[in-house]
């Protein structure tokens, strides 16, 4: 994960390794689970606004559990699902040659299942928001349904759907529990909290100290960004 | 001669009970009532926009709704135009755009946006196409969304009373400017509203409504326009 920046800028910078590496594992997993996130996320978030179908309670019960459930006992159920035996497992041996726990892409696997519902619920929220004599004109403009949701829906959602993709993003950078069980703190894919974890139980104990300091920079930063897209008026 | 607009619909929403049957030829036609009447239930049913529990809606002879034999063609399918109290345009797209995405002709996007600038002079807002809805005035906004309503080539147009919003003044003028370009256009319409002068002012035939019934229907007597040519619709505009 280094070689994403050369380690004579990180040395210039005065970034040491043990700080850059558990960082760039972290927001490369955040980003590329809230990228997976965002897309599927919108797109049932819209389903649950708009659709009316039998199940829709349950269905969106049941991709909120975790909010509910404690991130170790989400972790424990990948961990026995991802590695355990099972078709599950064989799948990710004929996909990929190995199973995805302790890996890099189990990781961003635990960190879509943790994000998920806060993208799902804002995203649905949003769109159920939107005044839909909005749509109705729409479609007395001759518009197709696709039209409406992309040229209409989405955009008049976008303030509250951006900021439930920002937090998706914060959750999955900030999650420990359901990581640290399906990554194992294996050593490339260890994240800011399980480096913060594993300075605290075992030191140095001043990394401890700035690892905990560079999460809060990054959660202000997260939660600033959040507050300005609630206050800057989006036309 | 085929009506342009032919309804006998009834509708129950709770307690309230519709239950109306009218046609209409060319020229404007008021639904004309008090609030809660079913007026703009009416709109919603001859758009497609809810369905009715039983009956009939022809538009220009073609049957859109036909409760009996399941037939319920969609709102998209049923070339109308609407007009709504707030305008309910796209705040986050320009008032051309807002236009130009209700022009159903036209080839490309140049052409489409042509079409759409040819309307917003026709209604007097040539001065703004560029600007985002949240920046105009109430009366600047109804006349973007009088564009937009005709400027699919609509077979009829529905106006949800589209002035009350405004003040008296910027009322006056609109009922002017609504006439004069529906009737230029030669698309007949549907307009909404409990303002006695309004209906007047606006309508060729106004169908007297209340609870949910029809009540009376009168000829507005009113001279007939000259058309010297010089108010004709754009070529791509909207025809009946």
């Amino acid at each position: 994960m280094t070689a994403l920046v050369p380690h004579s800028w990180l040395n210039r910078l005065g970034i040491p390794p043990w700080v850059w590496n558990p960082l760039s594992v972290s927001l490369r997993a955040a980003f590329e689970a809230t990228v997976v996130v965002a897309v599927v996320g919108i797109a049932l978030g819209y389903l649950l606004a708009k659709g009316r179908f039998p199940g829709r309670g349950a269905i969106e019960s049941f991709f909120s559990l975790p909010m509910a459930l404690p991130p170790t006992v989400v972790g424990y159920y990948l961990l026995t699902r991802l590695g355990g035996p099972g078709p599950i497992r064989n799948a990710e041996v004929s996909l990929f040659g190995h199973p995805l726990t302790f890996t890099f892409t189990g990781i961003v696997i635990a960190q879509i299942v943790e994000s998920f519902p806060y993208c799902v619920r804002f995203s649905r929220a949003a769109i159920s928001g939107v005044d839909p004599r909005f749509e109705q004109a729409a479609r007395a403009m001759g518009l197709s349904q696709w039209r409406i949701a992309l040229l209409v829906t989405l955009p008049l959602a976008r303030r509250g759907i951006v900021a439930g993709v920002a937090m998706a993003f914060g959750r999955a950078l900030g999650d420990f529990g359901a990581t640290m069980i399906v990554s194992g703190s294996v050593p490339m894919a260890t994240t800011m909290s399980i480096a913060l974890y594993n300075a605290v139980a075992y030191g140095p104990h001043h990394q401890a100290m700035v690892l905990a300091f560079v999460q809060l920079g990054v959660a202000l930063a997260i939660l600033f960004g959040v507050s300005r897209l609630g206050k800057v008026r989006p036309w | 001669m085929t009506a342009a607009l032919d309804v006998a619909v009834t509708r129950r929403i709770g307690e309230f009970d519709l239950d109306v049957a009218f046609t209409m030829e060319s020229g404007i036609s008021v639904l004309f009532g008090p609030s809660g009447a079913g007026k703009s239930l009416t709109l919603a049913l001859i758009a497609g926009l809810i369905r009715p529990d039983a009956g009939t809606v022809l538009i220009n002879g073609r049957v859109v709704t036909d409760c009996a034999r399941r037939i319920h063609v969609s709102t998209q399918e049923r070339r109308i135009g609407m007009v709504f109290q707030d305008g309910m345009l796209l705040p986050h797209r320009s008032v051309l755009d807002n236009v130009a995405l209700a022009v159903r002709q036209g080839d490309g996007r140049r052409e489409r946006r042509a079409i759409a600038r040819s309307w917003l002079e026709r209604v007097g807002a040539e001065g703004f196409v560029d600007r985002r809805p949240g920046s105009l005035s109430g009366g600047q906004r109804q006349r973007v969304a009088l564009a937009r309503g005709l400027a699919g080539e609509p077979a009829l147009v529905l106006l949800d009373e589209p002035l009350s919003a405004l003040d008296a003044k910027v009322r006056g003028e609109l009922r002017t400017l609504i006439r004069e370009v529906i009737v230029s256009a030669g698309v007949p319409a549907v307009l909404v509203t409990h303002d006695a002068e309004e209906a007047e002012e606006t309508g060729d035939v106004i169908i007297a409504y209340d609870d949910g019934r029809v009540t009376g229907r009168r000829v507005v007597e009113r001279p007939t326009p000259p058309r010297d040519g010089g108010d004709e619709p754009p070529e791509s505009g909207a025809s009946a």
